[in-house]
């Protein structure tokens, strides 16, 4: 997972993305899937430990440990599946994570400006998108929406 | 009307500059067609049947004349020198060539226009009522609260990629002219007895596919709720509403599948979350957008008798059929018609649509609103000037003393332009038309609502004329389908379908056929769609089918 935004620049990425079946290494950062966060949370080392949603899950078995959680990543399945979005607005919003919240899966150059919007601030980009082309997406828009004014 | 502030114009602005960058990229192939339609779509470009169409916003249908001269600009130099005014009061350019679709941008937002979510599955153009702010029946203006939906929606991040269409419609009248049970989201002004100012919320509605009138989701909505509210309901179906299969993606899917019940519990618990937040609306917000839409009242008034003068039938019937009360005494509201037969239902050619920004600058303080019928409306005129601007309106064409006729017919484009279609819809208008060109008789026939579309997707809003045709395919060959008994407003209706589907050149005869069963059967003054009701559909069938059906 090389090509990661992070807060506006390119960076290596220092996570690990598991599935259900994979076996983590010792000391490292890993991002888990839900359930798996769920059953294994007590004996997870919490400031190493995130977790990713899929468009449908719910948010409710996390929101206990939003304080403590490092890193939750959204997975968009395809770019046109606007449910992340919503998920990251309820998350930044109404539950009031502060921690890195990031967009995976089928993120493309031309969403990145409106993903950041509501309140992603990492993006593992789709690995054929060309990351300059990436970075400069943060400037497509100069104007402030209404809500700011 | 609303003026761009610097926000808004950098926001068209930087638009274009995207929009042309995307084009760059798809053009030199390093967009693939998948990651571009969505993109495109959101600019109102569509590929179609012959050509690219590209659909341009007029925001609850108002336009300035500075506006409409800069489409009549477009249409002649980037299309064919016309333009077609939809059932959602925007306009669409027919022969766009795709490259050239970032420069008409550019044009558009020298103007303070867009094509921004014209198409795709976000929110769409805000509509309203076409007598909006002028009406006599009006509780209040509901415009200053389209600007402000419109605003809140524009760019909206959250709700871009929604699982389809969305569209929002927002009326001040006691008679309902934004057909808004028929929207996904339907706001209708009311006053609550301490005064307070407000909307009553109905969700659910549409036509397309699945016809559903919408229900009933708030009776008494504060107006200051009004961006928390519709963020809770987008929200809600955003995250729940199918996306499994677009025909079921609609939001009165998910309210069907959750109950009406069920779906309002969801929004409530949205809602209280956000309720008295940040998006909460204040007095300050309401005032400096009503001062945009501050009435044009002052305007010199005349004795109302200043339509007698000059006796002329023709121009006595226009003022029956084209001229609607305005709230102020001395102006009118005149409807432009946009339904002269021989030329496709809300056409307007560039010339037409320049002649018709000199009429509005010189007798309606320069605005024109498009309504849902398809027809472009003049808000503000004198009734001392009614004569001078009949004259205009019929060297141009657009005095048609037809609306709310048989004969002032909506219909979409059809199967000549739009991919989707099944059938043609504008040679079945035309031959109606043809048919039903005797004035005395569609004066004696009195209100009627025909309406058209060349597919289920019922752009034309068939489902809700008083009589509906309906384009299907059988077998590669266009039939149409007839139903009857439909209806917009207070008492919204869906039309039923009266038996089996006809060929093209049979509409005229069945046409005629209900209407000898319609005035067979009326009372002294009563209307078609009342007669409907009165009698229901077995004597039109009868009429039409014979023993047979």
């Amino acid at each position: 997972m090389s090509r990661l935004i992070c807060r506006g620049e390119l960076v290596e990425d220092r996570w690990r993305w598991i599935d259900d079946d994979e076996a983590p290494a010792a000391g490292e950062r890993l991002i888990l899937p839900l359930a798996r966060w769920c059953a294994q949370r007590a004996g997870l080392d919490a400031t190493r430990s995130g977790v990713w949603l899929g468009p449908d899950d719910a948010l409710a078995p996390l929101l206990p440990w939003l304080a403590t959680i490092p890193l939750i990543a959204i997975r968009f399945p395809v770019f046109t599946d606007g449910r992340g979005y919503s998920l990251a607005r309820l998350l930044r919003g109404r539950h009031g994570f502060a921690g890195e919240l990031r967009a995976v899966g089928d993120v493309l150059r031309d969403q990145l400006y409106f993903l950041q919007r509501c309140g992603f601030d990492s993006f593992a980009l789709r690995a054929d998108q060309p990351p300059d082309e990436a970075l400069a997406a943060f400037r497509d828009y100069q104007w402030e929406p209404l809500a700011r004014r | 009307m609303y003026r761009y502030n610097p926000a808004d114009q950098q926001l068209v602005d930087d638009r274009v500059a995207q929009f042309r960058d995307q084009m760059s990229r798809f053009l030199g192939g390093r967009l693939s067609e998948d990651e571009f339609r969505p993109l495109r779509l959101q600019n109102g470009l569509y590929v179609q049947r012959h050509a690219p169409m590209l659909r341009v916003a007029i925001p609850y249908g108002t336009l300035a004349s500075a506006q409409l001269r800069k489409l009549a600009d477009i249409a002649r130099r980037y299309d064919r020198g016309y333009g077609h005014f939809t059932t959602r009061c925007n306009i669409q350019f027919n022969w766009v060539r795709l490259e050239e679709v970032p420069d008409i941008l550019a044009e558009l937002a020298t103007v303070q226009m867009h094509a921004i979510q014209t198409s795709g599955n976000c929110i769409r153009n805000i509509t309203t009522d076409p007598f909006a702010g002028v009406a006599a029946d009006e509780l209040f203006d509901p415009r200053p609260y389209c600007e402000i939906v419109r605003q809140w929606s524009t760019l909206a991040p959250e709700f871009l990629f929604l699982p389809r269409k969305f569209k929002i419609a927002i009326s001040g009248g006691a008679e309902d002219r934004a057909a808004v049970r028929f929207h996904d989201i339907g706001a209708r002004a009311r006053q609550a007895a301490d005064g307070r100012l407000g909307f009553e919320i109905h969700v659910g509605g549409g036509l397309g596919r699945t016809p559903m009138v919408g229900r009933l989701l708030k009776d008494f909505l504060p107006r200051e709720e009004l961006l928390n509210y519709f963020e809770a309901i987008l929200r809600v179906y955003n995250r729940h509403g199918r996306r499994d299969n677009k025909y079921k993606a609609r939001i009165k899917i998910l309210v069907k599948d959750l109950t009406l019940e069920g779906f309002a519990r969801e929004v409530e618990d949205e809602w209280a979350w956000s309720r008295g937040g940040p998006a909460t609306l204040c007095e300050e917000t309401f005032r400096s957008m009503e001062a945009f839409f501050a009435r044009h009242d002052s305007a010199p008034a005349t004795a109302d008798g200043a339509c007698d003068q000059a006796p002329d039938p023709a121009f006595s019937r226009w003022v029956a059929r084209n001229v609607s009360p305005h709230r102020a005494a001395g102006q009118a509201i005149v409807t432009l018609s946009l339904k002269k037969t021989g030329v496709p239902p809300g056409d307007a050619t560039a010339e037409q649509m320049d002649g018709i920004a000199a009429l509005a600058e010189r007798y309606s303080a320069g605005e024109i609103r498009v309504s849902h019928e398809q027809n472009l409306v003049l808000p503000h005129v004198a009734h001392r000037d009614l004569p001078a601007l009949w004259q205009g309106a019929r060297a141009l064409g657009l005095a048609t003393p037809n609306i709310g006729l048989l004969t002032d017919l909506v219909c979409c484009p059809g199967g000549d332009f739009c991919s989707l279609a099944n059938a043609r819809s504008i040679p079945v208008a035309d031959a109606i038309q043809q048919r039903f060109d005797d004035l005395d008789y569609l004066f004696d026939l009195g209100p009627l609502e025909l309406k058209l579309s060349g597919c289920v997707n019922a752009c034309g809003h068939h489902h809700i004329g008083h009589i509906g045709v309906l384009g299907v395919d059988k077998n590669n060959e266009e039939w149409y389908q007839v139903t009857v008994g439909g209806r917009e407003g207070e008492r919204g209706a869906l039309g039923r379908v009266i038996g089996p589907a006809f060929a093209a050149g049979q509409i005229p005869d069945v046409i005629q056929r209900l209407l000898e069963a319609y005035l067979g059967a009326r009372h002294e003054g009563e209307h078609f769609i009342e007669v409907v009701e009165r009698i229901g559909l077995e004597p039109f069938k009868a009429r039409v089918y014979g023993g047979a059906a």
